[in-house]
């Protein structure tokens, strides 16, 4: 029983990371109806960003909200550059555009900075979270964080103004424009915030991680797989999503014999596959009624 | 005769006489392209044939290398042989992923289809099957020699234009039934399917028959391909086959024009030959050249090798025309 | 009376199908008028040409400012409100969401709330669905929250693409007679395009009759309604 308990703390504790991650995906989903594949890359080049900040000597409390700035900006420069351009090119296209930005940021980081792992701080700390073994600090932190991330995007997509523009842009781009509002503002606004959410989850994932070019891989994949199981319109789905897969993940190390590091992976994707058949909004999502 | 017909017959002539004209690793390289235009084709008929998107497609490619390498090496099976038997087990499968799928659209299939790509590589390392697979380093196999009779001609033949032109005999094959495919009556139900899924059922197609079937087809014409990658390599090992080529397959689609068939040899050649050019270009940004490299592409002709085919065409009849 | 909305010469384009061929008819403010024609004759393409959805030349004015050019949200904040064919309906939100989105723009927040109120008044189906997913509505309900959603905007002109469509006789009646009543309590100049002429003549006070992207016809709805030749050739019925 001990164990059991032991590892769904744990799990959560990894979940923490996933249901960030998470965050960012419906973030920008909510706004351009895709999933960006680059997402994890911006995630991971902001905290590079900011790792660089603190080795010029920026402390750490003012090294956050610079790096957050920049992430934002970074993340509309990106979107007015490059997807704008590409306008009503079909989906498959933009796909291609993420994949590319993909490995362009990949690569930029890599020269820049190294391919070697790289220790990233905490403001949280190490200790023991409550005398606890299996939580510390700085896991607390994260799942705190998340936490207040989500509480304060779902305010947002549900009571302000803007964060109902957004949706309704996202939906359905033409009646947007004729009830007044400006798509291609608040695709470039999501943009934004999207990456502004991965740069915190970044900065949260790279204590646990540790900072290199290709640290966000597999956390994106989770990531999105997370995202999808909560059902991608609901930023509430995606986190308890990610606890889900962290949980999932580690019983099914725990206890299912000759399940190592590399088969939890495509299980728990399995898993997420066969929600979705059962459930395919996800677990916490609305599928759109269609009525012919 | 048509631009396309005349463009079509030059491009075949090159292929047919390019080959013996160049070195061992150059030929190598075509039927490397060969092999993976056939991989895109497939991806072609499942996503501009029947409108599901797969990045899954490294999976099914691996099931027929590994088939094919089993065979070869631990049945002893001649290697023509190995194609047909990779093609239907990766039919099978293909199916079979088919079936639960028919309830996943868009960015859910594409999911799925990517948790598979994702765990074939560890499935093919499992303990459990290495004595057939040979674990994560994989298994050796012995590259075919030309047929005899060739010998008796006194044509000297390498085995890496033998097999080349193997290959290619296997696309064309490959490539007038999947042109004959999209042009049947099965080929515009999965169209229909493709363009307006709830019309289609009306009119009395039945969708879930034609989604499972264009699953198992693109399977197992994948299939099929990566027999041939076995042969032409005379290797197999899980790594060979991550997502990454599920997304080289993606991008190969793409760029040749979604729904395209000749598309695929274009789409197939800037996945062989791009990285190779950005890494001579910037060894240590050498990703970030691809990147730009594919920007600048969905930027100019963001329809793929089709654009640029139609605007020629367009190009050419008029000056025809005028002259 | 003076004009609100005055096309002049539009010749509209998709790609290089030229659909509109030197259109003009004009809008006087606080009329019903309607747009009548046959499938494909153009009306749809005037109506996105106002809003500039659709690449077009010529002239369209509205209270003498020039909408060529100028983008279909800031067209929006002229005070034209556009209900499209097909409603439009943001099905993934609520009832009271698509309500709220059609107010997006304006600032008086406590007027919106009362706007609302005045919706479901108008509308109390509406009301009883308010939190539905808009998408779950029938095709009546429907029309009638785009029909809100645009006077939501409190708008001084509002243009609506073929409301009867897919409706039944019934329903159109009654859509029909709360567009008069908006029109005289609230003084909303209305555009109808129609392809259910006998309707929509019974509501407008001025008719134009489009063919092949131009104007044939035009003039009093009564009296093209009792014109049993016009009525046969151009309206068929």
């Amino acid at each position: 029983m001990e164990l059991f308990v032991n590892q769904v703390l744990a799990g959560i504790s990894t979940g923490a990371i996933y249901a960030c991650m998470a965050l960012a995906v419906v973030m920008i989903y909510q706004a351009i109806d895709h999933l960006n594949f680059a997402q994890g890359e911006m995630a991971m080049f902001s905290t590079f960003i900011a790792f660089q900040l603190m080795q010029w000597g920026v402390p750490y409390w003012w090294t956050f909200p610079l790096t957050l700035i920049i992430s934002f900006a970074g993340g509309v420069a990106i979107e007015r550059a490059l997807f704008k351009p590409l306008g009503n090119a079909p989906v498959l296209v933009h796909v291609a555009g993420f994949i590319a930005l993909f490995a362009i940021i990949n690569s930029v980081a890599g020269l820049t900075w190294d391919w070697t792992i790289k220790q990233f701080p905490t403001p949280f700390g190490n200790a023991p979270f409550l005398g606890s073994q299996l939580i510390s600090t700085h896991q607390a932190g994260m799942i705190g964080i998340t936490f207040l991330l989500l509480v304060l995007l779902f305010i947002f997509f549900r009571f302000t103004r803007v964060g109902l523009a957004m949706r309704a842009a996202a939906a359905l781009p033409e009646s947007a424009k004729l009830v007044g509002i400006n798509v291609s503002w608040m695709i470039a606004l999501g943009w934004g915030m999207a990456s502004g959410i991965g740069a915190i989850a970044g900065i949260l994932i790279a204590p646990v991680v540790f900072l290199e070019p290709n640290m966000m891989g597999g956390v994106l994949v989770y990531g999105f797989a997370s995202a999808v199981l909560g059902g991608l319109s609901s930023p509430f789905g995606a986190v308890m999503g990610g606890f889900l897969v962290g949980v999932f993940e580690n019983l099914v190390g725990t206890y299912i014999p000759g399940v190592g590091n590399e088969l939890k992976l495509p299980i728990a994707l399995a898993l997420i596959v066969t929600v979705l058949v059962l459930k395919p909004g996800g677990l916490f999502g609305r599928v759109a009624q269609q009525r012919v | 005769m048509t631009v396309a017909r005349i463009a079509s017959l030059i491009a075949l002539a090159l292929l047919i006489f390019t080959p013996l004209f160049l070195k061992n690793f150059y030929i190598f390289q075509m039927t490397q392209w060969m092999i993976y235009a056939i991989a895109v084709l497939a991806l072609n008929i499942l996503t501009g044939g029947s409108g599901q998107f797969s990045l899954g497609q490294s999976a099914f490619y691996a099931v027929g290398a590994y088939t094919a390498a089993i065979m070869m090496e631990h049945m002893g099976v001649n290697y023509v042989f190995t194609l047909p038997v990779a093609g239907v087990i990766c039919f099978i499968f293909g199916f079979l992923f088919g079936l639960p799928a028919l309830r996943l659209s868009g960015i859910y299939l594409a999911l799925a289809t990517f948790a598979l790509a994702v765990a074939m590589p560890q499935l093919l390392k499992l303990h459990f099957f290495e004595h057939w697979t040979g674990g994560v380093q994989g298994l050796v196999i012995i590259k075919p020699d030309p047929p005899e009779f060739l010998k008796s001609m006194g044509l000297k033949v390498s085995q890496d234009m033998w097999l080349y032109y193997f290959t290619l005999v296997v696309a064309l094959a490959i490539y007038f039934a999947s042109t004959n495919l999209l042009a049947s009556r099965s080929g515009r139900a999965m169209m229909a399917i493709r363009d307006n899924q709830i019309a289609a059922n009306a009119m009395g197609v039945n969708v879930s028959l034609y989604k499972t079937l264009a699953f198992g087809i693109s399977a197992g014409i994948t299939g099929v391909a990566g027999a041939l990658g076995a042969i032409a390599v005379a290797f197999v090992a899980p790594d060979s086959y991550t997502i990454n080529l599920a997304i080289a397959l993606f991008l190969g689609m793409v760029i040749g024009g979604v729904g395209w068939l000749p598309g695929s040899l274009a789409g197939a050649a800037f996945i062989v030959f791009v990285p190779n050019i950005a890494e001579s270009i910037s060894k240590g940004l050498s990703g970030a050249v691809f990147g730009v490299i594919l920007i600048i592409i969905i930027f100019l002709v963001p329809h793929g090798a089709r654009q640029v085919a139609y605007t020629a065409q367009h190009l050419i009849s008029r000056i025809w025309k005028s002259s | 009376m003076s004009t609100m909305l005055s096309i002049k010469d539009l010749r509209a384009y998709y790609g290089q199908v030229q659909a509109l061929h030197g259109l003009t008819l004009s809008i006087n403010e606080g009329a019903v008028t309607t747009l009548l024609g046959a499938n494909g004759a153009g009306k749809t393409t005037t109506i996105r040409a106002v809003c500039n959805m659709v690449r077009s030349t010529g002239s369209i004015e509205f209270q003498g400012k020039s909408l060529i050019g100028k983008s279909t949200e800031s067209i929006v904040q002229y005070g034209i409100a556009h209900v499209p064919q097909g409603r439009g309906t943001f099905t993934t939100l609520s009832v009271e969401e698509n309500l709220q989105l059609g107010a997006i723009t304006r600032k008086d927040k406590k007027a919106i709330g009362e706007d609302i109120e005045k919706m479901y008044a108008y509308f109390p189906v509406l009301k009883q669905r308010y939190q539905q997913q808009a998408g779950t509505l029938s095709g009546g309900e429907q029309q009638m929250l785009a029909v809100a959603r645009a006077l939501m905007l409190r708008p001084r002109l509002m243009l609506l693409d073929e409301p009867s469509f897919g409706l039944a006789p019934l329903v159109v009646r009654d859509l029909f007679g709360i567009l008069k009543k908006i029109n005289l309590e609230d003084k909303v100049t209305i555009l109808v395009v129609e392809q259910n002429a006998q309707l929509a003549l019974e509501l407008a006070e001025t008719a134009f009759v489009i063919e092949t992207g131009r104007i044939v016809m035009s003039g009093n709805a009564k009296e093209i309604a009792s014109n049993e030749d016009i009525r046969k050739s151009y309206l068929g019925y």
